[in-house]
């Protein structure tokens, strides 16, 4: 089965590495990863070092995206934002990819009344509007980092179990996994070795898609002042900050919010260009030949 | 008035575009069919027997490059345009497609399909299509075709279904129709009505059918003549009963001799070894000879036998004439 | 004969529950298939042909009847108590593109009954007995590192079948196993499953609706139709001597490929199609296609009874139906 999953990463890899848009995000997701984890010492200045007398400057050579209303370095601020878009990212899709899988493949796998009462469940979840239900996941445990990060894995864990249960509903019906029951394979095997790896793609897909979506959450959260609290930066809230000072202060807005436009938009990019590369009606060399009659 | 073909090709070429290089799948290929007359098409899987109806008719893939001559009707296709070409074939030519399941839309009436295409050609007012539709149900065979022409396709059982396809095939009075297939997932029984339906329809209409199958008790019933294609070309050709009498070509000999015949249980059939050549891979020589029981010697492998001429009308492609010993 | 039963089915109902009813897919099968032996079952789509091999292998849940294989009654069987059992029944499936993993290598399908019944020993063992599984479908071991779609159709039903012999099962059921491929290759599977049924004395149920590879391949025959057998016998009683409408019927449609014959055969041609399942029609349930029905036809429901020694049909007018059907072919 490695041998399987070596050979299709490999054909995914050299297929996205014709898709100039594909190469571009991944190689901002790169740099994202590398601030994310060096931002703290790449950054020219401490986040908090306020200076009364750089009070909303311009951005200058000195400080490249200008300063904020308490002189702190925009730059700064927004480098080490970037870990903490990454994290908010990572785990709340983590939650939502585990718990929403989880669910989608007992439920697909199953069927019966256990699938009814778990994707009932999940269909109340997706009806709220996405921010609300964050809100109010937020109004019960809190504002801070951590119940965001719970409240985004929440709100996208229903589009786990839909995309997985979907998923495994196909599978479960493909004449291999008749096949291996018919030889006398558990439902534990059939599901790790036969339903897994046949519905990886369209998961792999749903979280660089997700991962993009989590983080303009975490941002409309902290815009709304439900997610990280002051004085720590996040991108979200920086724009939230920044809204008073549009007219005299564009930049104080506008870099936290390039920075998480640029990061949706290369999620996005891989995103697709993953859902190309994976897509199992991508004819492979022998079958392209075979369907040609 | 026999003598002008209603579909003639002549040097027909199909190369497709694939990721892996270009695949020619069909390599010069010349054939014809005259009114009321049946032309069989007989092949394995990428032999480019279906390739090369569908590039005759303008309906290959768009990656497809398509060089050769067509001529409907003694109108050369290639040399129209596309909107042109188009209104021909719509006109002149019916198609039924292996899987009647697939051939109809489920949310129109049959009725509604049957005539779809005519009253784009023909200029029929609804009225006019719904009385034309029903007429057709009745022509092949379907019972009380005045009540079910307002049914919709799951209605129908899948014989059923395929003879909508024909009805819809025949709704413009074609001049050829083009049969890819049309029993292969159809049941023995249905298999039956479906080949005496189309028989009787051509005595009665004068049509020319082109027939595209793998069976070779269906051509047998069906055609006057016979192609038989193999990696993309035709390596056998002639009048039914001469290829099936005295078949010239090794592979011909081969797919006959491979089914099992009836009574003759027991001993083990006479297999063809490997499997079919990809389009993408064919040999320099002769494409059969990798598998061929004959495997003459090396002009095989590295020289393609022309087509001979072995009987009236029946000609061969290969270096060695396995006909006469039979 | 031998006495010795490999697996028997035992007035076996097959009904799935649909709106306003239930598909009748089998109603009332009995068989049973001895060592060595390849029973052939034949009959079109919807007469419960597969269904009845599915029953087989517990593959669908019987609606009444019994299902003893490999000794033991398992028809109320949990899938978990079912799953040591499932090693003496093996099945090859239609579409070998379809029945395989398509992640997989063609090595990891071929071990796959070994590993789930641990048989074989460690992964060394397994692996030689791996290659000498894909050496007795004559498929070189090189190929075990590929995958499905690397191989040709014939290649991929080889690897079904050196699956379905992994487990050393004690039957193997073969459903529509040539349907799916090339007729220059139908005939190397053909030669294949028989020649290991000499070397290995496997036994089959064969599944097909083609006749001709039935014919082929079959000691016993069995024919169905809507979910019933209604004939069965040697080859050579059915073909030579069909006792049931139906099955003449049937050869009588086979295309022969000779188009002298073509030209003057007399097909029986059928009138409409097979009735719904869901209501079968009373009686006898060909009657309303069958050419030489009579009216007590529609009252009785005849049994599968002998016409000479083990050759039954089940028809209330056996032989007598046919020959008249013979004399008066429908135009």
């Amino acid at each position: 089965m490695s041998a399987a999953r070596d050979s299709q990463a490999r054909r995914a890899l050299s297929a996205l590495r014709h898709d100039p848009p594909a190469v571009a995000g991944a190689v901002v997701l790169l740099a994202l990863v590398v601030v994310g984890t060096a931002g703290r010492w790449l950054a020219p200045a401490g986040v908090n070092d306020v200076d009364v007398d750089q009070m909303l400057h311009p951005p200058s050579w000195a400080h490249p995206f200008g300063t904020d209303e308490l002189g702190r370095d925009v730059l700064s601020r927004v480098l080490v934002a970037a870990r903490v878009s990454l994290e908010v990212g990572v785990v709340s899709v983590g939650i939502a990819l585990l718990v929403g899988a989880g669910i989608g493949l007992v439920a697909g796998y199953y069927r019966g009344w256990v699938d009814n009462v778990l994707m009932r469940g999940m269909d109340v979840l997706f009806a709220f509007p996405v921010l609300l239900l964050a809100v109010a996941i937020v109004a019960v445990l809190g504002p801070g980092l951590l119940t965001a990060m719970i409240a985004i894995g929440v709100v996208y864990t229903p589009i786990f179990a839909r995309v997985t249960r979907a998923g495994v509903l196909s599978v479960r019906e493909q004449v291999f996994v008749r096949a291996a029951v018919s030889i006398g394979a558990s439902d534990l095997r059939i599901i790790r070795r036969h339903v897994l790896p046949n519905i990886a793609a369209p998961l792999i897909v749903q979280t660089s898609l997700s991962l993009a979506f989590a983080i303009l959450s975490e941002a409309a959260l902290s815009f709304l002042g439900l997610g990280i609290q002051p004085p720590a930066p996040a991108w979200g809230r920086m724009l939230f900050d920044g809204r008073g000072f549009v007219t005299e202060a564009w930049w104080l807005g506008f870099f936290p919010g390039a920075a998480i436009f640029l990061t949706v938009l290369a999620f996005n990019l891989v995103g697709d260009a993953l859902r190309d590369v994976l897509d199992p009606r991508q004819l492979t060399l022998g079958e392209a030949s075979r369907s040609t009659t | 008035m026999t003598d002008r073909p209603v579909l003639a090709v002549e040097e027909l070429t199909v190369t497709l575009g694939t990721r892996s290089g270009s695949a020619r799948a069909v390599a010069g290929v010349d054939w014809s069919v005259h009114p009321g007359r049946t032309l069989a098409l007989v092949g394995e899987s990428g032999s480019g027997k279906t390739m090369s109806v569908l590039a005759a008719t303008g309906l290959a893939p768009r990656t497809a490059r398509v060089t050769g001559r067509v001529r409907l009707l003694g109108e050369e296709l290639t040399a129209l345009d596309p909107r042109r070409r188009r209104q021909l074939r719509g006109r002149h030519v019916g198609f039924v497609f292996q899987d009647p399941m697939t051939s109809l839309n489920p949310v129109l009436t049959v009725g509604r399909q049957v005539t779809e295409a005519c009253e784009e050609h023909l200029g029929m007012s609804r009225r006019q299509a719904r009385d034309r539709a029903v007429e057709l149900l009745e022509l092949v065979g379907i019972p009380s075709a005045a009540r079910r022409v307002d049914d919709h396709p799951h209605q129908f059982s899948g014989g059923m279904r395929q003879r909508v396809v024909i009805a819809m095939a025949l709704a413009c009075d074609p001049a050829l129709l083009i049969a890819d297939e049309p029993t292969t997932a159809l049941d023995v029984t249905t298999q039956a009505q479906i080949v005496e339906l189309v028989a009787g329809l051509q005595r009665r209409l004068g049509t020319a059918v082109v027939w595209i199958t793998h069976d070779l008790g269906v051509v047998a019933g069906v055609a006057d003549t016979v192609a038989v294609m193999y990696g993309g070309r035709i390596v056998e050709q002639g009048p039914v009963d001469a290829v099936f009498a005295a078949p010239g070509h090794p592979y011909t000999r081969a797919l006959l001799a491979a089914r099992p015949r009836p009574g003759g249980a027991g001993d083990d059939l006479p297999a063809i070894p490997g499997a079919p050549p990809s389009p993408l891979e064919l040999p320099a020589g002769c494409a059969f000879w990798p598998r061929c029981p004959v495997r003459g010697d090396a002009r095989c492998e590295h020289e393609l036998p022309p087509l001979t001429p072995v009987g009236p009308d029946h000609r061969v492609r290969s270096f060695y004439r396995t006909g006469e010993d039979r | 004969m031998s006495a010795e039963v490999v697996a028997e089915l035992d007035d076996l109902k097959v009904w799935f529950p649909v709106a306003g009813g239930a598909v009748r897919a089998v109603d009332g099968v009995s068989l049973r298939i001895h060592p060595g032996e390849t029973l052939g079952l034949v009959g079109e789509s919807g007469s419960g042909k597969s269904t009845t091999g599915l029953a087989l292998l517990r593959l669908v849940d019987p609606t009444t009847g019994r299902v003893r294989v490999a000794g033991q009654d398992v028809t109320g069987w949990s899938r978990r108590r079912l799953r040591g059992v499932r090693r003496k029944v093996a099945m090859v499936f239609q579409d070998p593109q379809a029945s395989l993993d398509p992640r997989h290598t063609v090595a990891a399908s071929v071990a796959e009954p070994l590993v789930v019944h641990r048989l074989g020993g460690d992964a060394d063992a397994r692996r030689r007995r791996v290659a000498e599984l894909l050496d007795l479908v004559g498929l070189r071991p090189e190929l075990g590192g590929r995958h499905p779609h690397e191989l040709s159709g014939g290649q991929r039903q080889r690897v079904g079948i050196a699956r379905a012999l992994a487990g050393e099962p004690d039957l193997i059921v073969l459903d529509e196993p040539i349907a799916s491929l090339d007729l220059s290759v139908q005939a190397q599977i053909m030669n294949l499953l028989r020649r290991l049924q000499r070397e290995l004395g496997l036994t089959y149920l064969f599944i097909s609706h083609d006749l001709a590879a039935v014919e082929h391949m079959s000691d016993r025959v069995a024919v169905m139709y809507l979910g019933r057998i209604v004939e069965t016998g040697s080859p050579a009683q059915l073909w030579q001597q069909p006792a049931h409408p139906y099955t003449a019927a049937l050869l009588s449609a086979i295309p022969e490929a000779d188009p002298a014959v073509e030209r003057h055969r007399r097909r029986i041609i059928l009138a409409g199609d097979i009735p719904s399942p869901v209501d079968p029609p009373s009686g006898c349930r060909f009657r309303t296609r069958c050419p030489s029905a009579r009216p007590d036809c529609a009252d009785t429901d005849p049994g599968l009874d002998p016409v000479t020694g083990d050759h039954r049909a089940a028809c209330l007018y056996a032989g007598e139906a046919v020959r008249e059907m013979r004399a008066t072919p429908t135009p």
